[in-house]
């Protein structure tokens, strides 16, 4: 069943085009995330989604009522649409209690019981009541923030970059946090950031935005593993791209003969690998090989992850000339060393 | 450590702070704590000259003089004054705030300026433009319309530049939580205005107390007139000295309320990153009456005045325009009031240098001495240095030694502003740095922070200029025979009921004012960063 229905919206500011024809339509109970580059518009969508801005074309509805469409427009304030922004916008005249119970009426009944469950939940403990946000680290405002927009019970979510500003080790409780909470309460939530990796980790739908334009929308693993472009590919995850011809299920690239996806139309094409489908192994001049030779340039030490730096040795068409690969921590090259290049899985053709 | 401990040892507080402050660079911050500790002490002369003076006119005359009936009427107009115009004052300025800032009203940044120009137009000359429009204007009624006008830009602009600084995500996590517009602006909004409005309302507060001119004129009897009155009587007699006392008191009590008021929030953003810039919010068919509150109040602030004045300047025509007059008194002001500038800035440097570069406690207290100095009335600064001068250095009295240092101790505070944030923009780092790249610590200071901070220096300077511009009470107690100011000529015509030669003086006062708005209203701006 449709839950939120974003049709057709376009807003520009000016010359500006922020947002060009979306279209989304999301299920209730899940959790999407829209990404993008910064400037994608992807803030510009959330705010119209909140109220806080007026589409120029299009229509919004939400569970069966239209909340925009030419001419009617629903104020913010009467939505029912919960948002925690990037760095919680807690009001700093009020305590812990009193932000989370903002928006519950004041002297409703159980209405403290109400802000210690919601901390609960929100794992944040019961002696920050009193506190003032100023008192209280990014992470805890933050779930502030939380179990402020949750006290309404919202039947939407929307959480702009709440992540962004918090510390990389706190930012993955934090997410994980927020996913609990979120699928506890069955709330249907949209994540906007511009950080990939938590998009493809928090969501089960990503839509992908790029200048104001729906790019591809779909479950995390389908983007990742088969982006439409180049630049969706690329923004996603690191990625190797290789022209490629393909004839009856394969293709043939300077890494020697892979397969692809059945069925595709033979002839020219750029084909998509990601690194962790690339194996090194070590080898020595002369030893018989079935595939691609390479020497190692450079290694990148990264603890658990390096990044080794091949050069292709036997390049018998246009190839980049270095390929960059993701080396788990004990088996990695030395500078120097010849190694084998082997590709596991298929690889992914490219539409353009 | 407790505040009390401290003030068991300021010795040896003293010594932290210079040696703290030696270890981080080789300016010599002894010498400049020094000279900052004399300047503060100086200028808690008149706070110690109210002391001696009560114990030196003992209890049983000073309680007769100040438990009568006359200083109970002054407290109850004064009371009376600040409870009409204080609340009236803060209505108007944070919906003219509102409306400039956060909403689309048509020519919003014209109507901005606007607000803050009945600055340039001293109070005494309000006063002046309404009672030769209105000659029935008296008392309570027009002492409170009058002042309202005359100060609500003191307020306009702190709340102001407050609204320009608020996170709009916060009004937006308020209306995502159910709240319609208006429990918005009362929920959210308001209550973080908090701050801008209890400064604002402290600095109009104590202007009423101090105003002496605008009150002679609208025939509303404070306690500044009252000791005026009294001082011209019968000179420096006791029963002056032990009103200025309760204008002491009273002064005090408004600095305790606000400071209880203010309470010891922060109220500043949380969070990081830069604030997206706040939406306006569109006033529909609310833009009539919102432009009506706008127009109506330029046209009772500015708009009097400027009738009023040319109307005096059309009948007066040519002739009041006496150069021998009007040109000196013009001179000997631009005179004054560069020469107290220049005195003032220098004054406040050592302090402002301290705050910025070596801040602790010993500093806190300087700078309290000089902020509570500031706020007294300009009424009883003149009258201690009065007494102080012909009791003990008779030499001194009615010399420009003796007017220079009232100037300085009451426009301190507004030296220090201007003063302190252009410090601050030269960070000690450059210095360092410069040092790195073989300058002398000389050359390392000329060369950076003097150069970073002149602009700053330049505007302080400017601002206790236009003050003394405007100075009347002050200048008309202290002044040498003979020097007369455009603030104490055009309010001897005026005494004099000559109020058409009088407004060549109030012309001359304004135009020298506008400057003051305009710096004003740039350092608001400049302060939220627009």
């Amino acid at each position: 069943m449709t839950f939120l229905t974003i049709d057709t919206i376009s807003k520009s500011y000016g010359a500006t085009v922020a947002l060009d024809d979306i279209h989304i339509s999301l299920e209730a109970g899940g959790r999407t995330a829209v990404v993008g580059p910064s400037g994608s518009g992807k803030t510009t969508l959330l705010r119209i989604i909140a109220g806080f801005e007026t589409p120029d074309s299009g229509s919004l509805v939400l569970d069966g009522k239209t909340l925009a469409d030419d001419g009617l427009l629903v104020p913010a304030h009467k939505r029912g649409i919960g948002i925690v922004s990037q760095d919680g916008a807690l009001f700093p005249h009020l305590t812990v209690a009193d932000n989370i119970g903002f928006g519950l009426a004041k002297h409703a009944a159980g209405r403290d019981q109400r802000i210690a469950e919601l901390m609960e939940m929100v794992e944040l403990d019961g002696i920050m009541a009193a506190r003032r946000p100023h008192q209280l680290s990014g992470g805890q405002q933050q779930r502030v923030a939380l179990a402020r927009a949750l006290a309404l019970k919202p039947r939407l979510m929307l959480l702009d970059e709440p992540f962004s500003a918090l510390d990389t080790g706190l930012r993955d409780t934090m997410r994980r946090t927020v996913a609990r909470v979120l699928r506890a309460s069955g709330t249907t939530a949209i994540l906007v950031t511009h950080d990939q990796a938590e998009a493809l980790s928090f969501a089960d739908q990503v839509a992908v935005l790029r200048q104001g334009r729906l790019v591809q929308f779909g479950p995390p693993r389908v983007l990742y593993n088969k982006p439409n472009d180049r630049e969706t590919a690329a923004f996603l995850g690191e990625a190797i791209l290789l022209d490629a011809d393909i004839a009856a299920d394969r293709a043939t690239c300077a890494l020697g003969l892979l397969s692809v996806e059945r069925g595709l139309k033979a002839g020219q094409a750029t084909i998509m690998l990601r690194p962790e489908q690339i194996r090194l192994t070590t080898t020595v001049s002369g030893a018989k090989t079935d595939g691609p030779v390479g020497r190692v340039d450079d290694v990148e030490f990264g603890g658990g992850n390096c990044m080794v730096l091949v050069r292709i040795d036997r390049s018998d068409r246009a190839m980049p000339d270095f390929l960059s690969i993701k080396c788990v921590g004990s088996e990695i090259p030395e500078p120097g060393d010849l190694v084998r290049i082997s590709v596991h899985g298929t690889a992914h053709v490219l539409a353009d | 450590m407790s505040a009390t401990a401290f003030h068991a040892e300021p010795a040896s507080a003293l010594r932290r702070l210079v040696t703290a402050a030696r270890g981080r660079s080789r300016v010599p911050y002894l010498w400049v704590t020094v000279v900052a500790a004399i300047v503060s002490l100086v200028s808690l002369m008149p706070l110690g000259f109210i002391a001696w003076v009560t114990i030196q006119t003992g209890w049983e005359t000073a309680s007769k003089l100040i438990f009568r009936g006359r200083v109970g009427e002054l407290l109850v107009n004064t009371a009376l004054l600040e409870v009409c115009t204080v609340p009236l004052a803060i209505i108007l300025s944070v919906s003219l705030a509102w409306l400039t800032e956060r909403t689309d009203l048509p020519g919003a940044r014209l109507w901005s300026w606007l607000a803050v120009a009945p600055l340039a137009v001293p109070a005494f000359v309000h006063s002046y433009a309404w009672i030769s429009l209105v000659p029935g204007l008296h008392g309570l009624p027009g002492g409170v319309l009058v002042s309202v006008l005359a100060y609500f830009p003191f307020l306009y602009l702190p709340v102001a530049a407050q609204l320009r600084r608020l996170d709009p995500a916060i009004e937006d996590a308020a209306a995502s939580l159910g709240l319609n517009p208006w429990q918005v602006f009362f929920r959210a909004i308001l209550p973080q205005l908090r701050l801008a409005i209890c400064g604002g309302s402290l600095l109009v507060g104590l202007h009423l107390l101090a105003e002496y001119g605008l009150y002679v004129m609208i025939r509303f009897d404070t306690f500044s007139t009252a000791i005026v009155d009294q001082f011209q009587s019968a000179f420096n007699g006791p029963a002056a000295n032990m009103l200025a006392g309760v204008l002491v008191a009273c002064c005090l009590l408004l600095l305790g309320i606000e400071a209880l008021l203010r309470g010891g929030e922060r109220y500043a953003r949380v969070g990081s990153g830069a604030a997206r810039p706040a939406d306006r919010r569109q006033l529909g068919r609310l833009v009539i009456p919102a432009l009506i509150l706008n127009v109506a109040t330029v046209a009772l602030a500015i708009g009097v005045p400027f009738v009023t004045l040319t109307r005096w300047l059309y009948i007066g025509g040519t002739e009041i325009w006496r150069i021998d007059l009007v040109g000196s008194a013009f001179g000997q002001t631009v005179v004054l009031a560069i020469a107290g500038g220049v005195l003032a800035t220098i004054a406040a440097a050592p302090m402002a240098w301290l705050s910025v570069r070596a801040p602790g406690r010993l500093q806190r207290i300087f700078e309290a001495c000089h902020y509570y100095v500031g706020s007294l009335p300009g009424v009883v600064v003149a009258l201690a240095l009065v007494t102080i001068t012909v009791r003990m250095i008779l030499p001194l009295y009615q010399t420009f030694a003796t007017l220079f240092l009232a100037y300085v101790m009451l426009f301190l505070p507004r030296a220090m502003v201007g003063l302190r944030t252009s410090i601050a923009q030269a960070p000690v780092e450059l210095e360092r740095a410069a040092m790195a790249l073989g300058r002398t610590p000389f050359q390392a200071v000329r060369q950076t922070t003097m150069r970073l901070a002149a602009p700053g220096v330049a505007a302080s300077t400017a601002l206790v200029a236009l003050g003394i511009t405007n100075e009347l009470t002050a200048t008309l107690m202290l002044s040498p025979t003979g020097v007369e100011t455009l603030a104490t000529k055009f309010w001897s015509l005026t005494s004099e009921i000559d109020y058409v030669a009088a407004a060549p003086y109030a012309v001359m006062m304004v135009l020298l004012s506008l400057p003051l708005t305009f710096i004003l209203h740039a350092q608001s701006r400049r302060a939220t960063g627009q």
